[in-house]
């Protein structure tokens, strides 16, 4: 199972540029590393990041071997109204993982 | 489209007419081949123009020519912050930031990391929706060795931008 922290401000005001962190537990294997038997461990990557409001895509990340285990994202967006945001990751051999935060706009 | 007077032809690119001529069907392979074999691949000449330094990094070029587009790459614009010296290149905080407006032609829609000595110069690419607000990301890459790192942002009239930072990485990533 895919554990990830995702860090909104609880409440901000409309307009206001609001930064969200995105953490996520995941190797991120490079599929460079050799196995100890002459050949490579394979690659093991999250491929794609993605964070929604409602339909309109806010943020995407497409992500390559050279990004660090446990990707940590950092990105901004500016608040219209109180929304639940949706974060997804996806991945090699088909992982893909959800998560949802609430944003107040007051 | 608009294209600047090309320089006299080299032997690849005579070569590579010579081969296209040679066949549609066949042109496809060949061009292929020619791009991932020995012959590098023929760079756009605004690159070669602009003078982006790289040293010898063709792969990085061609990812660079990719997500440019055919639009001239000119430095400034963006801003790469990470370490210069690198103690663990396994995982090196970086933040790259694009000026702009937020909307209207200037608006910032895309950024990418590059690396010049990675065995993979593609690092991230970010796509911005109109209501990112701000052009600003941040992660963590990694360094397999000492080498120039690249920030590229991408405008909404399809303008490229980069910045370049040379890093000094005591231990690599990926060899243990």
């Amino acid at each position: 199972m895919i554990r990830s922290i995702v860090t909104v401000p609880p409440t901000a005001r409309r307009g206001e540029v609001i930064e969200i962190r995105a953490l996520v537990a995941h190797p991120m294997e490079t599929g460079h590393r050799p196995d100890g038997a002459g050949g490579t461990l394979p690659r093991d990557i999250l491929r794609r990041f993605t964070c929604h409001d409602g339909d309109e895509l806010v943020f995407e990340a497409l992500l390559h071997p050279a990004i660090a285990a446990n990707p940590l994202l950092s990105f901004h967006l500016q608040a219209q109204a109180t929304t639940t945001l949706r974060f997804t990751w996806e991945g090699d051999g088909g992982v893909r993982h959800e998560r949802t935060a609430a944003l107040e706009v007051v | 489209m608009d294209r600047p007077p090309q320089p006299p032809p080299t032997l690849h690119h005579a070569r590579r007419r010579v081969l296209a001529a040679g066949g549609a069907g066949l042109g496809l392979g060949v061009g292929v081949r020619l791009g991932l074999g020995t012959v590098l691949p023929a760079l756009p000449l605004h690159l070669r123009a602009a003078a982006v330094d790289l040293g010898d990094a063709p792969e990085l070029q061609r990812m660079l020519a990719r997500f440019a587009a055919g639009a001239p790459v000119l430095p400034g614009g963006v801003r790469l912050d990470l370490p210069e010296l690198v103690e663990n290149g396994n995982a090196v905080p970086v933040t790259v930031e694009a000026e702009g407006p937020l909307s209207g032609p200037g608006r910032v829609v895309a950024l990418a990391l590059f690396t010049a000595r990675n065995p993979q110069p593609e690092v991230a690419e970010f796509r911005l929706g109109p209501r990112s607000g701000r052009a600003r990301v941040g992660t963590r890459i990694r360094l397999s060795t000492s080498q120039k790192v690249m920030a590229v942002a991408r405008l909404a009239d399809a303008t490229v931008r980069y910045a370049t930072v040379d890093v000094l990485v005591t231990l690599a990533a990926c060899v243990e």
